[in-house]
């Protein structure tokens, strides 16, 4: 199976769940677990590839020009982990059937959740482009967010959940830095690309900055030191999702990538000091943490913790067998620590406890869970003739192979004492829950769950016993995930005894040192005082310092005065525009003055007057709707004048519906302004206001006055208007043919304005919040003149027919679908205005959204239509056609999207209109039922 | 006529700021809709003004000189949006009007507690849930 579609596979399949909620858990888990089985079969089916040393890889171009490919691979390190992630998710799938309560109804959710963070995953670890990695990386973020958020109700859950997204997502964008320095090195944003290029990298300046901002990022993923504690916090979640994120997949991101750019960056000093640092210090810390803490899922979530330090210091050897070692490790990990998490869900779900203080004797109550969790501990703390003691001797042979700290035995010093800590914290996990005697009466009465619990967990810990008994069983595992990691054929050795040897010693040394550790605290310890700086601590002063700025910034931004921001936007763009003005050159002049004529020169007057007008009187709103007008319907005849025949027509119906919208909100507002501002503050606003018309003005005539700097693509559109549109109108051919996007994406803008004003109008009836103010005029006396009802009936089809005329012409002459809907929507208009809302309302056969939505998706429609003729969308194209007694009348596709514009335009329009209307009927109910 | 386009639109422009600049909703959005309007015959006036050359073809190829097709384009649909939006604009404002019973645009310190300036606290961390560290 191609491997992006083993990726995708998980992301098709989270819409299921969603969909099956209703059906209940059991069908949502089969909804869940039949993709993550199609990936698993489709991954296993590139097995005899990788057994033959070939890496699968797949390339789909997606955004070339900066390197975005979904690019895939299978190789032994992509497979290793995918295998992880599939096989452990079906197991959690199972387990999560059982885990989720059945009155928490939110099990389709759930489900959506896992799968999509599975396909984040899996398409993670299966990317062979680091952009799309990178992708898939944000992904995993934003996917755990929605999972240890789950139980959204309990601030606990939505604190862990944030905290984690901050974290994670921070590192990610460290990383993204990093990744982009590393291709830019490498010259490709391909991953084989980038493993090839190792010379490349480390000759580069970069390599170092490069490698920093790509570690942060993993760390913070695998919550390395310093970003160790979101993963404690995290778990808040569900268990199945601890288990799942926390143990086995989405922390072992930050290992994978380490493990994936091993070639590039092992073995440098910078890397070695960096990485096996911060291994041994998230190692230790994370161990001593684990000791005190008595929550179970919380020192499982420090032991996590560390063992992940544990796989990074091995990483960061750099030598061939400590990355055998990693892997192993992972392997290990993986298989006792998600049966780990899923008992502590267990054991909280038959004793409501999860206090190690409360708990106790549940070795005779929950015998089959006592023999999962003594399998899967013991191996944690590297009890031989289990998995994890494999993984601990290779580790424990590299660190005394390994110089460090200036001396050959200090790593494996430190090492041992982690160990020696780990080793009692798993003992301690063991005795706290299951020896002893009940310490609460609810851990009495505790009893094992049914089969769906523990036997996901159980076939786990058979992998761990089958690893600790039979190591070469994993080792062609290893060999294939090492071989990808080091980019060199890898052939290990496992066996479970090596002989007596120093490290045999020192894993003797951990666990009698852990068991007497334990005997010397006792089961309960008291809480730490820790000797380092808080981590957590500097996290929330950090988000609290940044909220508090972000605070101050915007009160300072935003003081609550629209007028002072209206100014400040005002006079930036005047400073600017001045800042040009007074930096900038003018070339002279090099177009004539076209004459003015006398007519010309009245409808130039009456539209200064106006604009003057507008300012000294617009305290009566009415008469300043009167000015507006003016100008507006001065503004449509200059367009008519100055050869713009197609922009007078939309502009004077535009100008009729805004008048008419001003007009009908006028009806709820005051009719008048006060006098708020002082005359200082007038004084001001008018020498504000005279600055910008004055700057746009002088600009104006600037630019009229010459020829474009550059030669203008109008030329092109004039030639081609009829040539390649068939139209002879070019403005209309723009419109409809040359940037038909540009107005598909308008008319959709449009229709959602509407949507919009329609959407707010329901909801100010809904809220019965409309009410008119009192009459400060008497009304006219008659509401509907019959002399104007006639009028408009007569007039209705007049219009309409003007309406068509216009619309058929347009692609030839003056007119089109914008003009034809403005006309249509005017012509209807008035009929509610002469005939009442109620009666124009009654007669409407097609819903206005639904106009809306047929004019959309006409236009949609006809630009698809040209791939029935394998041409690039919105492809235009032409005939005449000849009806009879009509002059040939020409039938372009354009025109069919015109139809689209034409029915959007007046759909749009008359919801709107139509919707205020509404909201004046409603007062004048309200006005009848007050009294 | 350049001078006089030139004018109309700096007067359009004036009224139209000085409108924005007031604290009632009407006289703003009015001021709005006019300065769609000016700045509609600033973008049509950048392609030159010429009388009688509309941009019509008369044969399939052009033969006579003709206006710029494109800023009439452009300038057609930005009709078309501004209408759209000053409706969104308005019905806006009605509702606020409803609900505050006022039509001031802006925050007044006087006009009780519905309209108190948001603080901090609205988008800060609460306390509560920092929780225990």
């Amino acid at each position: 199976m191609s491997p992006m579609l083993i990726a995708l596979l998980p992301f098709f399949g989270a819409l299921l769940p969603g969909i099956m909620a209703r059906s209940g858990r059991t069908v949502a888990a089969w909804a869940t677990a039949v993709p993550t089985i199609l990936a698993l079969t489709g991954l296993a089916l590139n097995l005899p590839a990788l057994m033959a040393g070939e890496a699968v890889t797949q390339s789909v171009a997606w955004i070339p020009q900066i390197g975005l490919a979904a690019e895939f691979r299978v190789d032994g390190l992509s497979a290793f982990f995918a295998a992880l992630i599939l096989g452990i998710g079906l197991i959690i799938t199972l387990y999560a059937r059982y885990y989720l309560a059945p009155e928490d109804g939110g099990a389709g959710r759930f489900f959506t959740f896992l799968l999509l963070f599975q396909g984040a995953m899996t398409g993670l670890v299966l990317s062979d482009n680091v952009l799309l990695l990178l992708i898939f990386w944000e992904l995993t973020s934003l996917a755990s967010f929605l999972l240890i958020g789950y139980w959204a109700h309990e601030p606990d859950a939505r604190r862990g959940a944030r905290m984690a997204l901050a974290v994670t997502a921070l590192g990610g964008l460290a990383m993204i830095g990093g990744m982009l320095i590393l291709g830019q090195i490498a010259g490709s944003m391909r991953i084989g690309d980038i493993l090839a290029a190792r010379e490349a990298v480390a000759a580069s300046p970069l390599r170092v900055p490069a490698m920093v901002l790509i570690l942060t990022g993993a760390f913070a993923k695998s919550a390395q030191v310093p970003f160790h504690f979101w993963l404690p916090r995290a778990m808040a979640a569900p268990t199945p999702v601890s288990a799942y994120l926390h143990s086995a997949t989405m922390v072992k991101a930050g290992l994978f990538l380490m493990a994936r750019l091993w070639p590039v960056f092992a073995g440098t000093p910078e890397w070695f000091a960096i990485v096996v640092t911060a291994g041994l210090l998230t190692m230790l810390l994370g161990a001593a943490f684990a000791l005190t803490e008595t929550d179970l899922k919380a020192l499982l979530a420090w032991s996590t913790v560390s063992h992940l330090g544990l796989v990074t210091l091995l990483l960061g050897i750099g030598t061939v067998p400590a990355a055998a070692a990693a892997m192993l490790h992972i392997l290990n990990h993986a298989l006792f620590k998600a049966p780990l998490f899923m008992v502590a869900g267990i054991v909280d779900h038959a004793a409501h406890e999860r206090d190690l203080r409360r708990l106790g004797g549940l070795r005779k109550l929950m015998p089959i869970t006592f023999v999962l969790a003594l399998l899967s501990s013991l191996s944690m703390a590297g009890v031989p003739l289990l998995g994890g003691f494999i993984s601990k001797e290779l580790m424990l042979n590299e660190a005394l192979s390994t110089r460090w700290g200036g001396t050959d035995w200090g790593l494996a010093a430190v090492s041992t004492l982690a160990f020696i800590l780990s080793a009692a914290y798993s003992f301690r996990f063991l005795w706290g829950t299951f020896f002893g005697a009940a310490r609460s009466p609810e851990a009495a009465a505790a009893h094992d769950p049914g089969a769906g619990l523990w036997l996901g967990p159980a076939v786990l810990v058979l992998g761990v016993v089958a690893v600790g008994l039979m190591p070469m069983l994993a080792a062609p595992v290893v060999d294939l995930a090492a071989s990808a990691v080091t980019g060199g054929a890898v052939e290990v050795h496992f066996s479970v005894w090596h002989g007596l040897n120093p490290a045999l010693a020192l894993s003797a040394v951990a666990l009698a040192g852990g068991l007497l550790l334990l005997l010397a605290i006792g089961p309960a310890m008291p809480r730490r005082a820790s000797p380092f700086p808080d981590a957590e601590a500097i996290y929330w002063r950090l988000m609290e310092g940044s909220t508090a700025w972000a605070t101050r910034f915007g009160e300072a931004l935003q003081s609550g005065s629209m007028a002072r921001n209206s100014a400040a936007i005002t006079g930036a763009t005047l400073a600017i525009g001045l800042w040009g003005a007074l930096t900038g050159s003018l070339g002279p002049a090099t177009r004539g003055l076209v004459p003015v004529s006398p007519v010309v020169f009245v409808g130039w007057l009456l539209l200064m007057m106006a604009g003057a007008a507008a300012v000294v009187l617009h305290r009566t709103r009415l008469v300043l709707l009167v000015f507006v007008g003016i100008i507006g319907l001065m503004i449509s005849l200059g367009f008519a004048w100055l050869s713009a025949p197609d922009l007078a027509l939309t502009q004077v119906s535009v100008e009729v519906v805004t008048i008419l919208l001003m007009l009908l909100a006028l009806n709820f507002l005051p009719k008048t302004d006060p006098v708020e501002h002082s005359n200082r503050r007038r004084l001001f606003d008018l020498g504000f206001a005279g600055a910008a018309g004055l700057g746009l003005a002088t600009l104006c005539y600037a630019i009229m006055r010459r020829d474009p700097a550059f030669a203008t693509i109008s030329g092109y559109h004039a030639e081609n208007s009829y040539v390649g549109g068939g139209g002879w109108n070019i403005v209309n051919v723009i419109l409809v043919d040359f940037r038909g996007y540009d107005t598909f994406g308008e008319i959709t803008v449009l229709g959602i304005a509407a949507v919009t004003i329609y959407a707010l109008a329901q909801g100010l009836l809904k809220a019965n919040a409309v009410r008119t103010p009192a009459m400060e005029a008497p009304r006219a006396g008659d509401r509907h003149p019959v002399m104007m009802i006639v009028a408009t009936r007569l007039m209705l089809p007049v219009a309409m027919v003007v309406g068509v005329f216009m619309f058929l012409r347009g692609h030839n002459a003056p007119g089109g679908g914008f003009v034809a809907g403005l006309l249509f929507s005017i012509a209807l208009l008035m009929q509610y205005m002469a005939s009442g809302f109620a009666w124009a309302q009654e007669r409407v056969t097609v819903p206005y959204h639904g106009l809306i939505g047929a004019g959309v998706a006409v236009a949609v429609a006809t630009g698809a239509g040209s791939w029935a003729f394998d041409l690039p969308y919105m492809t235009s194209a032409f005939g005449y056609v000849t009806l009879p007694g009509l002059q040939p009348l020409e039938l372009a596709t354009a025109a069919l999207f015109d139809l689209g514009v034409f029915l959007t335009v007046m759909g749009a329009v008359m919801l709107a209109l139509a919707s205020l209307s509404r909201l004046g009927v409603a007062a004048r109910d309200a006005e009848r039922r007050e009294g | 006529m350049e001078l006089l386009v030139a004018a109309c639109v700096g007067m359009t422009t004036m009224a139209a700021v000085y409108l924005i600049l007031q604290r009632r909703s009407f006289p703003v959005i009015v001021g709005m809709s006019l300065l769609s309007y000016s700045v509609n015959v600033f973008l049509f006036a950048t392609g030159g003004l010429a009388i009688d050359a509309p941009p019509l073809l008369t044969g399939p190829v052009p033969d006579a000189p003709m206006t710029d097709p494109l800023p009439q384009a452009l300038v057609l649909t930005a009709i078309v949006i501004s209408f759209g939006m000053t409706a969104v604009v308005v019905v806006m404002s009605l509702g606020a009007f409803f609900q505050s019973r006022s039509d001031r645009i802006d925050l007044d310190p006087n006009a009780g507690p519905d309209s108190a300036p948001a603080t901090g606290a609205a988008i800060g961390i609460d306390p509560a849930e920092r929780g225990g560290t």
